[in-house]
């Protein structure tokens, strides 16, 4: 399904009590085509979170349009729209955990379906599905959501989001707070749902490992407003930029930058992996 | 959520801002009981200005103390409705069974009205400027005489400062949590009221649940840095009592005076 989507001159605000921050988009631009993994990079307080709810309707633009496939929202916007919108994205927030309420696993997965009009039985049968596509025995069903570890509880938030069967996901940080195992597991699991039902995936992250392994295109933030917009090789091309943003690099980059500088040899290509760094190795017959 | 305004702190430079806690909290308190003596239009107006006065020097923007009546509104308007459907005397406008609209009742209605939203100004007036901490600080020091009858003025002042300053949290929270069930398709206020209350669920317990967990953390913490209620505790924040606190206590003492001579 096409689902780019495309922001135009989007102005934001945020209220928090009786403190108002203006602009914390500032007339972003941006086009997302369908069936990109992007990632969202930037220090905290550039927009990042605020970027990912108004793709979602929870926060409307001050100006400007938001279109998601062939939605489109304005500041003034009717509930339909919105709705459509939301049916369309699925938004997994920071520690989603907080989300869960129900008195068993399978009734919390089968909220979101069922307030899109899902019937209960099909609703079911997709939580069987996502809660094996997370990793999970199909007993934990029948659990309490509160009565699991921290890992398990984010894997069934996540699985409530995927029941929804977003054609767009957007994720704000999923591996925040798990041990570096589960939050390898919970990355390698969205990124083959997003191969696997052709989703458009947007990530924001402050671990530039994982935008080197999953994320095709990146962009980075600052202060609400886009500064690049970049694949992702070519984005890591340019080290010397990427620091003076306060950003990391990725390892294999970082030793491809190293043996570079030792050695006065230029590898061809820029490297994201440890993989393609021992081939590029191999290439220049440095190995 | 994130409008509400409650238990906010505004941070700023004024004046007001930089009173003692103390002076501030025991102004507002006879400033609200000044309300309650006041009783004709003169003595209202008075008031009034003054309110409009003390809110101007918080250099807050007003539509933010307008925003702190907006949960209330409806509320104050049954209230003020009461008064004026249910009251006779003097001048009678309709009579209709049990109701009456006369002009004491008018009248009455809109002393009610000013009162409660005067009462909602000044006490935002005080959350407003002045911070949690030393809110509780104040008031731990107002209650020290308390002490004489053995009353654990330490523990309920820690209690107040503990559930003071998590107010801010719980609403940030709550926000968080209303986005998260949004994204998965709930929309509030919308339909029956049992159904509103419905969408109520998927709110209170997660945040109940957080709630506990935070608490429990929240009483380890304090176990492991050695809090135990019945020991004397020093004081990591001083306050003082400057001359611009005398001089507002006596404002206050003038106004009140003021409002008594007004007084019918």
């Amino acid at each position: 399904m096409d689902m780019q989507i495309e922001l135009k001159d989007v102005s934001a605000n945020y209220q928090i009590g009786p403190i108002r921050k203006p602009n914390v988009l500032n007339s972003v631009n941006l086009t997302i085509e369908s069936g990109t993994f992007t990632a969202l990079i930037g220090r905290t307080g550039a927009g990042k979170s605020s970027l990912l709810k108004t793709l979602n309707g929870l926060l409307l633009p001050s100006e400007g349009s938001i279109r998601v496939g062939n939605t489109v929202i304005k500041s003034s916007n009717q509930k339909d729209a919105i709705r459509k919108i939301r049916k369309q994205v699925g938004m997994v927030f920071q520690f989603p955990e907080s989300q869960l309420f129900a008195e068993t696993v399978e009734k919390d997965i089968c909220f979101g379906p069922l307030n899109f009009g899902v019937p209960l039985e099909e609703a079911k049968e997709k939580a069987k599905k996502v809660i094996d596509l997370v990793g999970l025995e199909p007993s934990i069903l029948s659990k309490s959501p509160f009565s699991l570890s921290g890992g398990q509880k984010r894997r069934v938030a996540i699985a409530g989001i995927l029941a929804m069967e977003p054609s767009v996901l957007v994720l704000d940080e999923p591996g925040a707070g798990l041990d570096p195992q589960g939050k390898k597991e919970i990355m390698s699991l969205i990124s083959t749902w997003h191969q696997q039902e052709g989703l458009t995936t947007i990530l924001v992250t402050h671990d530039m490992e994982d935008v080197a392994l999953y994320a095709d295109r990146v962009i980075l933030m600052d202060q609400g407003k886009i500064l690049k917009y970049e694949k992702t090789k070519k984005i890591f091309s340019d080290t010397d930029l990427l620091e003076s943003w306060g950003l990391e690099i990725p390892q294999a980059r970082h030793y491809q930058r190293r043996i570079e500088q030792e050695t006065g040899i230029k590898l061809p290509n820029v490297c994201l992996t440890l993989e393609e760094l021992a081939d590029a190795l191999v290439a220049v017959g440095l190995v | 959520m994130n409008k509400l305004i409650l238990g906010r702190y505004f941070p700023g430079e004024s004046w007001l801002h930089q009173l003692d806690a103390r002076a501030k909290m025991i102004s507002v308190v006879l400033l609200i009981a000044m309300l309650f003596i006041a009783n004709n239009w003169l003595a209202y107006l008075f008031l009034w200005l003054i309110t409009l006065f003390i809110m101007h020097l918080s250099q807050v923007p007003f539509h933010t103390y307008v925003r702190g009546v907006k949960p209330m509104i409806w509320l104050i308007l049954f209230t003020v409705m009461l008064q004026v459907l249910f009251t006779s005397g003097s001048n009678v406008y309709v009579e209709w069974g049990p109701i009456t609209i006369s002009e004491y009742g008018l009248i009455n209605g809109v002393f009610i009205f000013s009162r409660f939203v005067m009462i909602v100004f000044l006490s935002t007036v005080l959350t407003l400027t002045t911070k949690p901490i030393d809110l509780t600080d104040g008031i731990n020091k107002l209650l020290t005489p308390l002490r004489l009858v053995k009353v654990p003025v330490d523990d309920i002042s820690i209690m107040l400062s503990i559930s003071l300053r998590f107010i801010p949290n719980l609403l940030d929270e709550t926000q968080k949590v209303m986005d998260a069930q949004r994204a998965r398709g709930t929309e509030f206020g919308e339909g029956s009221l049992f159904q509103q209350m419905k969408t109520l669920v998927p709110i209170f317990l997660p945040l109940f649940a957080s709630s506990l967990n935070r608490a429990e953390d929240m009483a380890n913490m304090m176990d492991v840095k050695g809090y135990n209620s019945g020991i004397k505790r020093s004081t990591f924040r001083r306050v003082y009592w400057k001359k611009q606190d005398t001089w507002c206590l006596c404002g206050v003492f003038f106004i009140g005076v003021v409002t008594v001579l007004l007084r019918g």
